[in-house]
Formats: C-alpha cells, sequence, structure tokens
C-alpha cells in the first residue's frame, strides 16, 4: 500500500520533448511507472522514443489514454497554465516539478485546481515515490525501498540524505512526498499525514520541515489532535539568518515568525520525536515504530 | 528583488498614487541643486536596501540647499547594515497631520494577497501587530475579481473617519494593487500615507519587493537591480546560478540543494563550528558552478576550511570532482578542504578526486566533523 500513486497511477509527461522531461520520462519508466502520454504543444501525433504517444494537449493525452496523474516539467513561464490545463482535463493528481513559478500565478491557480477537485503536489518539489511500484517526478529510485515508513518533505536532497539512512537501516517506505519548497503550495504536511495515517500499510511517519511559514506548526497541531501513528520529525534552517530567502523561495524567517526554533517547539509539544541531525530521524523511528 | 524607494515611486506614480516630487543625487552637489529646485526644506533619504534607515541615521531634514550638501555628504558612504549607500533621494519635506500604513503582502496561509492597513503608520508594522493588533485591518483579494471597490472603501474607513479622505485612500489602494500585480511584486508598501493639514492624502515612502520568478518574463523590471546596492560575492554567485549567503563563520559550504544546505549549516553548527555561508549549486550539474562556487568562498578571508556536501540526483557527482579539480588548478587553494560526496556517479567522482589527491568521504557527519576541526586549527594557527 501506499499514498497518492500506486500500480494504477497512468501517468501524462507534460513537456516530454524538454530536457528535464525527456530524462525523467526515461527514468520514471525504467523504475516501472506507467507513462502512457506524452504532452507537448506542436508535437501531437510524434512518438516518445520509447514508444510514447505524444498530445498536443492535456484533454487529448487523457481521452486516448485514460491518464489520472500528470507531471509537469514545462518551464517557469508556463507551468501555471500546464498545472489549470491538467485540472481542466479531469485528471485526478497533478505533480509540478517546475522551479521558479511566480508566487501570483500560484494564488490563481490554487483557487482553480482545488475547484475541480484535483490534488496539486508542488510546484517546486522532487515530486514522490512509492517504492517498487510507482515513481512520479525525480526522486532517485534506487535510494529507496519498498517498507512501511511514510515521509513527507519541503526539500529534495535532504529528503534523499534522510531516505538513504533509512533505507540502510532496513526501514524502506510506503510513499515519500515532496511537497515543494515553494511559498504557495498545492499539498501541505497535513495532507500528507493524513493520507499516512489512512494508509493502513504505512506505520510511522517522518515529517522534514524548514524555516518560513507556519505549515510545519500546523501539521503539529494536526499530529497532537488527530493522529495515532509515530510521527518523526527533523527541521533544517536553525543557524539562518532572518530576512534572507535560503535558496527555496518559500525558507524566509519574515520579522520574528518561521523559525526553526518555533517549529521544533511545536514537534515537542505534539511529542513528536525531534532530531537534532537528519541521521537521528533512523533511532527516533525505530524507538517509536517498533 | 529589492528595489529602491524611489524607483518604487515612480512605478507608483505611473499607476496614479499622489506622491510629492523627488530627485535622486549621487553626489553632494547633485543633492544641492536638487534642493535648490525645491526651494523648500527637504528630507535627505539613503537609498539603501535595508529597514531602519531613519535610526541609523540615513533620513535627515536639511533646511538650505548648503545644508543639502552637507548632509548628503555624511549620507553618501555610510555604511547600513553592511550595506555602502550610493544614491540619495531628495524630496521636500511635507507637513503632516497624520500617519497610516497600508501595504499588500503575499499570505501563505490564505494563499492570497492580502492588504494590511492600520492608522498607526510610520513605524515597524510588526510591533503593531504584536501590540495592538486591532489597529490593523486584514483584507485578503479573491485573485479572480481583484480588490472591489467596496473593500477598498471599508479600508479607508478603516483609516480615515472623514469620508473624503476614506475615498482618496481607497483610491490609492486601488492603484497600490494595481501596481502590485503589474509589477509582480511580493510586497508593496507605503509607510507611511499622510494626511496634510490641508486634508490631502500622499504617500511619502514607498517600498517594493519584485518576485524573483517574475524577472526572466518581465525584463523591463529585472532593470531595476541596482547591483552596487548588493554585496559582491551574491552578485557573482547569482550570475554563476548559484544562491550564496554570506554568514560569519569560518567553514565555507558548499552544497547541492536548499534543504540540504541548511542542514549542513546547521550540523556545522552542532559539531562545534560556524558556518560562513549558504551556497546552493543547484539541481543540473555543472563543473563551471563548482569552479565558480569555489572562488567565491576563497574570496572570504574568514574561511579556514571548506566542506563539500553533494548528494548526487540531478546533480552528477563526477561533475562536481571535475569541477574541484579544475577550480583548485586554476587557482591553488590555502586552506584544507573536505569533500563528501555519494549517489549518481560516486565510483568515477572518487577516482577523478584521488588521481588528483583528494580524497572523498561518503557520511555527512564524518565530513562536518572533519572540517570543523580543521577550521578550528587553522583558527588557532
Amino acid at each position: 500500500m501506499s499514498v497518492f500513486i500506486d500500480d494504477s497511477t497512468r501517468l501524462v509527461v507534460q513537456g516530454i520533448t524538454g530536457r528535464d522531461g525527456s530524462f525523467h520520462a526515461k527514468q520514471m519508466i525504467e523504475y516501472g511507472t506507467k507513462v502512457v502520454a506524452g504532452v507537448t504543444p506542436g508535437k501531437g501525433g510524434q512518438r516518445f522514443e520509447t514508444g510514447v504517444p505524444i498530445f498536443n494537449t492535456v484533454v487529448d493525452a487523457v481521452r486516448e489514454t485514460q491518464a489520472n496523474t500528470t507531471v509537469i516539467y514545462v518551464p517557469p513561464p508556463f507551468a501555471a497554465d500546464a498545472m489549470m490545463e491538467a485540472a481542466d482535463a479531469g485528471l485526478s493528481l497533478i505533480v509540478c516539478i517546475t522551479e521558479g513559478v511566480p508566487v501570483l500565478d500560484m494564488t490563481r491557480v490554487y483557487p482553480y485546481v482545488k475547484a475541480r477537485g484535483a490534488r496539486l503536489i508542488g510546484p517546486n518539489c522532487p515530486g514522490l515515490i512509492s517504492p517498487g511500484s510507482s515513481k512520479v517526478g525525480i526522486i532517485p529510485g534506487r535510494i529507496c525501498a519498498p517498507g512501511p515508513i511514510g515521509l513527507v518533505s519541503r526539500s529534495g536532497t535532504l529528503t534523499y540524505e534522510v531516505v538513504y539512512h533509512l533505507t540502510r537501516a532496513g526501514l524502506g517506505q510506503t510513499t515519500c512526498v515532496g511537497i515543494g519548497g515553494d511559498p504557495i503550495n498545492g499539498t501541505n504536511f497535513i495532507d500528507c499525514l493524513d493520507a499516512f495515517e489512512r494508509d493502513p500499510a504505512t506505520k510511522a511517519v517522518v515529517m522534514i520541515g524548514e524555516i518560513g511559514g507556519t505549515d510545519e506548526q500546523d501539521a503539529a497541531r494536526f499530529v497532537k489532535d488527530t493522529m495515532k501513528k509515530p510521527v518523526v520529525g527533523f527541521i533544517a534552517g536553525q543557524t539562518a539568518p532572518p530576512g534572507r530567502r535560503m535558496g527555496h523561495a518559500g525558507a524566509i524567517i519574515s520579522g520574528s515568525a518561521g523559525t526553526a526554533a518555533e517549529k521544533i517547539a511545536a514537534f515537542e509539544d505534539a511529542g513528536m520525536g525531534v532530531a537534532k541531525r537528519p541521521i537521528d530521524v533512523v533511532d527516533l523511528v525505530r524507538q517509536r515504530a517498533r | 528583488m529589492n528595489i529602491h524607494e524611489y524607483q518604487a515611486k515612480e512605478i507608483f506614480r505611473t499607476h496614479g498614487i499622489p506622491i510629492p516630487p523627488g530627485g535622486v543625487a549621487t553626489t553632494p552637489a547633485e543633492a544641492e541643486a536638487l534642493a535648490r529646485r525645491y526651494a523648500s526644506t527637504v528630507v535627505v533619504k539613503a537609498q539603501v536596501h535595508a529597514g531602519g534607515r531613519g535610526k541609523a541615521g540615513g533620513v535627515k531634514l536639511a533646511k538650505t540647499p548648503e545644508e543639502t550638501r552637507d548632509i548628503a555628504a555624511k549620507i553618501l558612504g555610510m555604511h547600513i547594515k553592511g550595506l555602502t549607500v550610493h544614491k540619495v533621494l531628495v524630496t521636500p519635506a511635507a507637513d503632516i497631520a497624520t500617519e497610516a500604513y497600508v501595504g499588500i503582502i503575499v499570505d501563505r496561509a490564505s494563499k492570497r494577497a492580502v492588504f494590511m492597513v492600520s492608522p498607526a503608520g510610520g513605524i515597524d508594522i510588526e510591533e503593531v501587530a504584536a501590540k495592538t493588533p486591532d489597529k490593523i485591518m486584514r483584507l485578503p483579494v479573491d485573485p479572480v475579481y481583484g480588490l472591489l471597490p467596496f473593500q477598498a472603501l471599508q479600508m479607508g474607513l478603516f483609516l480615515y473617519a472623514d469620508i473624503k479622505q476614506a475615498r482618496a485612500a481607497a483610491k490609492i489602494m486601488q492603484q497600490l494593487y494595481a501596481a502590485f500585480w503589474a509589477s509582480g511584486a511580493s510586497l508593496a508598501e507605503i509607510n507611511p500615507l499622510v494626511t496634510t493639514p490641508s486634508g490631502d492624502v500622499v504617500a511619502l515612502d514607498a517600498k517594493m519587493v519584485i518576485d524573483d520568478n517574475e524577472l526572466d518574463r518581465r525584463p523591463e523590471l529585472a532593470l531595476l537591480r541596482d547591483e552596487t546596492a548588493e554585496d559582491p560575492a551574491e552578485v557573482r554567485a547569482r550570475e554563476a546560478g548559484l544562491t550564496f549567503i554570506k554568514l560569519d563563520g569560518n567553514v565555507g559550504c558548499v552544497v547541492n540543494g536548499a534543504g540540504l544546505a541548511m542542514a549542513t549549516m546547521d550540523l556545522v553548527k552542532y559539531y562545534g563550528g560556524e558556518p560562513a555561508n549558504f551556497l546552493d549549486i543547484g539541481g543540473s550539474s555543472n563543473p563551471d558552478k563548482v569552479v565558480a562556487a569555489l572562488q567565491i568562498i576563497t574570496s572570504d578571508p574568514h574561511v579556514r576550511a571548506i566542506l563539500f556536501n553533494i548528494f548526487g540526483g540531478i546533480t552528477r557527482t563526477d561533475d562536481v570532482a571535475n569541477g574541484i579539480v579544475t577550480a583548485t588548478k586554476a587557482s591553488p587553494l590555502r586552506v584544507p578542504i573536505v569533500i563528501r560526496l555519494t549517489g549518481t556517479n560516486e565510483e568515477v567522482a572518487v577516482k577523478i578526486l584521488q588521481e588528483h589527491g583528494f580524497s572523498a568521504m561518503t557520511e555527512m557527519d564524518a565530513a562536518v566533523q572533519r572540517a570543523v576541526e580543521l577550521a578550528t586549527a587553522g583558527a588557532r594557527a
């Protein structure tokens, strides 16, 4: 079992003929993901190098291939339109990898997607992987293994670091979800925690947050009030100066709000295990998951 | 991207917001000439990307053109929060009856642009929010409909009892919202919005932050960037496609990915060291980026050890290794280097490094500990 994606995932790749889109389409196919269509306007009717059919529009791709999920690799100025096109075509899961989507675009995309009942993950995220079954995005498959841990994170490579430790310690994953580092994203920590809480295969959850905003604090309250499964957390950015964007558009301490200290305090208040170092996640999960 | 007050004022003026005239001077003589033109008491304001300009002595009244020259001479070249002042804005001083605050930010929680207005203007709005939250009105704007006239008037009436002034403020808010959207801003602020003794409503200050993600599709906004107002190393990093933020420590960090870069800094601190910087070489691998990163880090005289922490996913670790070799051939390092890399093409990378006399580690904790030890020993020597 897993959350959001599994063997029934039928994937469209928007931007399949671009540099990133073509590289990762091949990686996903190699991993076993059912990539059923690509979309590049102007290249409809052609085939991707692996034989996957390419369409001009998402709605065409859905009609012809019964796709239910899309992953977006189009450049930032066109990403908002791509997300809305996917929602309009009726896809239930939209994963946007693109980094650099203007935040005002996202203020329009978010309600549009929501109104059409789709789940958006990202933008500016590594996507998600249900080890052994399906991968949508760019998380390296070889560092993951199937198992009972659910993982959700705002980061990319920091996620890999933690997954790498978990896998080496024999703690495989149901699903790893990267929700992205932008200030406005489609899916937040609570959405993922809720999904993991409902997933019978997930026995414990790892949540990797960072400075900026209040998503982690809200999630801690959810853990305290609602969750029965153990949750272990890590927060990056304890040494980050206020007022500076730390790489991710959303990783910024505004005034005195969004610090690592307040997030860690919220985690502790919720009774979560709080890792001081990425590697400490392993022992905390072991202690709590049993 | 931060822009200067005078630039934000120009944008606001094009949207019709009433703003007193003003001119920019880069020398005391230019400032004096501006004061002569306005023939009144003027305010000389440092144009620098830092808050608290007034407290730092960067905003001063001048009664005569001569005094304007002297004050400009003091403010130009002044350092405010580590940044040098290269420009001053000279503007006629206004008579002020009341001061209010009007701002728009992108709010993460409601995922919308949100107005914040307060009749307690002129000071730090965070302080007002903390001490007297009832003096702030928040209004999220639906991106589909924009700011509706009745909403603008509600905010105007929150600021002013006088209906004429409330209407004038409402109009300014509509104009500010238009400027905010047209410029792809993440923040637009008027602090203070004042009333004059004769009853006019006027914007005396202007602040705007442009979303960096807008600059590619809006080249006219990218032209507003003032590189002389930024840290030179950060400018160089941006040109090389890196994200770099200078800090005060002595362990120089080169990492791929923002989250891992922050976690690396934190781990340096955990093991008793202090990070010299945040540096993210980004996702795609490119030896040139590594070369640029090393140049930037080694130009900081406080750096006593360099730490690479690379988790190869899309980033190919052999590209990073090649970058390290190229950069150190061009200019040999004067401080020790610790390299941790794992992931994509790790075996090739380790071989490249070994052939050139470098050793590579695979564990983040061990590498950070080693870098901290070397930096501490280097600082003692």
